[in-house]
């Protein structure tokens, strides 16, 4: 039974990590660009940035709410289905979470009612420092999450103290090399994201021929130019992180390779170091998953630097229809490599929740099979649902173009002013 | 000694923080089909949290994070013993955010009525499930979700509680027939007053059940504190800041509908 409610638990944690990463990943990068695309129509006071400020910014918010909602389960999650993992490594793991809450989420969240709801009420210059605000929190929102995730993967700056660990390096865990390169990768692998969603989008209306074809080139030059530096940049820090994991996780490197006499050689080494047991992490998925991530960023490479050459001939970048439609089908692509890499980070530690100190099962929190399987039914059943419906509304509002925006719309002329507040 | 009590005292600022201003946001959603008796008028009642509600809602996530970084212990106790009764709080929570965030994005009669509906059934399952976790929090039980009659009437009771801290905000925020609906129930007794009233029962409910939880006992280690405590006495002016700064911005009553 117990393993059941591990495997119940596992499930559940990668089907909320999963959700959960695929809205941050555009919600970075896309939040970046659009805090670009409002400054230069803030300085420029140019109409067509303004727009497109809007545009964008309207999917963003849209993909945004998703990210939270899945990022709430995913903060209960550790206490919910791993309190072995709070109880043991709370002391380290725990405050890099507490601080992600609350130096990073808190300001981020309000600020981002203040850009949403602030249009024609702040004064512009103050609705531009709040974009940026939400865009530095969002960047330190994954910085902490990051230094929590690479205590796990890699831990450093502790010691154990009665069979729980001690927090005795704060700047140890806090420049954690797991941590900082990944910190890299992840910004890069948002902005291909965002960048082809950008283009992908912008290349629908361009194909379509809609009249809009001016706001959409500008879009569709800014997202693929974003591309090929942000994958040089998520190529390098990736090359650093393989760097880092043969370091770090031998097995994981070993394992990937393929390298059975490695294996066995750091399996037997576990084993006398940890006691018999099982230290290989599952081979088809650590694989696959790498394998899934680097193909597809070569992949996403030849299509970002051909697709850099087309955009800047203006005739090619807007008349050339097949490329439109082969942008289009590019979208999911980034989505593909990055939860592919997720596979090999996570997988990839296995049996270790805490690399080399706490194995998973025995973070697993002592809840009924019952309870576990009614919690994933009900999360399952609700991000299937919502995501379901969120790509429907993304594409139904990337598909209506600007001019139905309701984000930032300015106020009808005939909306009364309003009331003086009696208190608040 | 000193840094587990100010670890516990900023917790319960934070708590405190969430079922007052939260909370509104909450209630309102609660009694949204008695506020507005139309897609219109709820449209424009939903208008009264739709600036505030991310920023309300922070104060749980702050409130949680301080758990799990100041008393990791307890943390991994408390959500593990009331179990069902958190994934009901999560469940609700996300069900009423999406109602709120997704409704203003599609039109049709259909559309509306499914996302007001999960906007007050999810409003409904957050209250109970509030209610449900402090019906055992307040006896001191922390290992198990409260079970029997009381805990049921406590749970209920609670809801009733939150429901009227969001009609007190409701009647605080919107005008018209809305404002006039929304202070019916506290017949002739003024708006301010009345939400100062729900605001501090609001408050006591964290805090009658915080003094029974073993704070003490369970909170991290020194080295622990001794980082997390400086870094959020800091960010703590910033962060009050932003919240005022919003609420400064959005202070004005509401009249028509807004982005939700």
């Amino acid at each position: 039974m117990e393993s059941d409610v591990l495997d119940l638990a596992r499930l559940q944690f990668a089907l909320t990590a999963g959700a959960h990463f695929l809205f941050v990943a555009l919600t970075l990068g896309l939040a970046t660009i659009v805090a670009c695309v409002q400054t230069r129509a803030t300085f420029a006071r140019s109409r067509v940035h303004a727009r497109m400020t809007r545009f964008w910014g309207q999917l963003y918010v849209i993909n945004y709410a998703m990210g939270i909602l899945t990022g709430l389960v995913m903060e209960f999650q550790f206490g919910l289905a791993w309190s072995g993992l709070t109880h043991f490594a709370g002391n380290v793991f725990g405050s890099a979470l507490a601080l992600e809450t609350l130096v990073a989420f808190f300001v981020e969240s309000t600020f981002l009612g203040l850009w949403i709801f602030g249009w024609h009420r702040l004064n512009r210059w103050a609705h531009l420092a709040v974009i940026w605000v939400v865009t530095l929190t969002a960047y330190a929102s994954a910085y902490w999450i990051l230094v929590a995730n690479a205590f796990l993967q890699h831990p450093v700056g502790h010691r154990v103290s009665e069979g729980t660990l001690v927090l005795t390096d704060v700047s140890a865990v806090l420049t954690n090399p797991s941590a900082v390169i990944a910190f890299w990768h992840i910004l890069g692998g948002a902005l291909v994201t965002a960048g082809f969603f950008m283009a992908g989008v912008s290349a629908y209306h361009l194909f379509r021929r809609t009249s809009e074809h001016e706001l959409f080139l500008r879009s569709l030059r800014i997202g693929v130019l974003v591309t090929l530096p942000a994958l040089v940049l998520t190529v390098i820090a990736g090359g650093l992180q393989f760097a880092a994991v043969n370091e770090f996780q031998p097995l994981k490197t070993a394992v990937f390779g393929n390298d059975t006499a490695e294996a066995a050689r750091i399996q037997a080494e576990m084993a006398a170091l940890h006691g018999p047991g099982d230290y290989l992490p599952p081979e088809g998925w650590t694989r696959a998953g790498g394998l899934i991530m680097i193909l597809t960023f070569m992949l996403l490479f030849n299509i970002s630097w051909v697709s850099c050459l087309f955009a800047l001939i203006r005739p090619v970048a807007l008349r050339f229809r097949l490329w439109h439609l082969a942008l289009m089908a590019t979208v999911p692509l980034p989505y593909v490599a990055m939860l592919a890499g997720w596979v090999f980070r996570e997988m990839g530690r296995q049996p270790w929740v805490v690399y080399g100190l706490l194995s998973t099962a025995d973070a697993v929190s002592p809840v009924s099979e019952g309870a576990m399987r009614t919690s994933l039914l009900v999360f399952t059943v609700l991000f299937g649902v919502l995501t379901s419906v969120n790509a429907w509304l993304l594409a139904r509002h990337a598909a209506r173009g600007p001019d139905a925006a309701a984000l930032g719309r300015p106020p009808s002329p005939g909306e009364r002013e309003p009331l003086p507040a009696v208190s608040l | 000694m000193t840094a587990e009590l100010l670890a516990a005292a900023l917790l319960g600022f934070f708590a405190v923080g969430y079922f007052v201003l939260g909370g509104a946001d909450i209630g309102l959603g609660m009694v949204l089909p008695y506020l507005g008796r139309d897609p219109g008028q709820r449209r424009t009642a939903i208008a009264a949290v739709g600036p505030v509600f991310l920023g309300n809602e922070v104060w749980l996530v702050a409130t949680a994070g301080l758990l799990v970084g100041a008393f990791p212990d307890l943390e991994g106790e408390l959500l593990t013993g009331l179990f069902p009764a958190v994934v009901a709080l999560l469940a609700g929570w996300i069900g009423r955010d999406a109602g709120l965030w997704m409704r203003g994005r599609a039109g049709g009669r259909a559309w509306w009525a499914v996302c007001d509906t999960a906007i007050t059934a999810g409003s409904w399952t957050v209250a109970l499930s509030w209610g449900w976790m402090f019906s055992g929090l307040f006896a001191g039980i922390t290992d198990r979700p409260a079970t029997g009659l009381g805990a049921a009437l406590a749970a209920l009771a609670v809801a009733v509680l939150f429901g009227s801290h969001g009609l007190a905000f409701a009647a605080l925020r919107l005008s018209g027939p809305l404002r006039t609906r929304a202070r019916g129930p506290f017949g002739p007794s003024g708006e301010a007053p009345t939400f100062a009233l729900t605001s501090a029962a609001m408050a006591l409910l964290p805090l009658a059940a915080g003094i029974r939880l073993p704070l003490a006992a369970t909170a991290a280690d020194d080295g622990t504190l001794a980082f997390l405590l400086p870094v959020v006495a800091i960010i703590l002016p910033l962060l009050l800041a932003a919240q005022v700064w919003t609420w400064s911005v959005f202070r004005h009553r509401v009249t028509g509908p807004g982005y939700l």
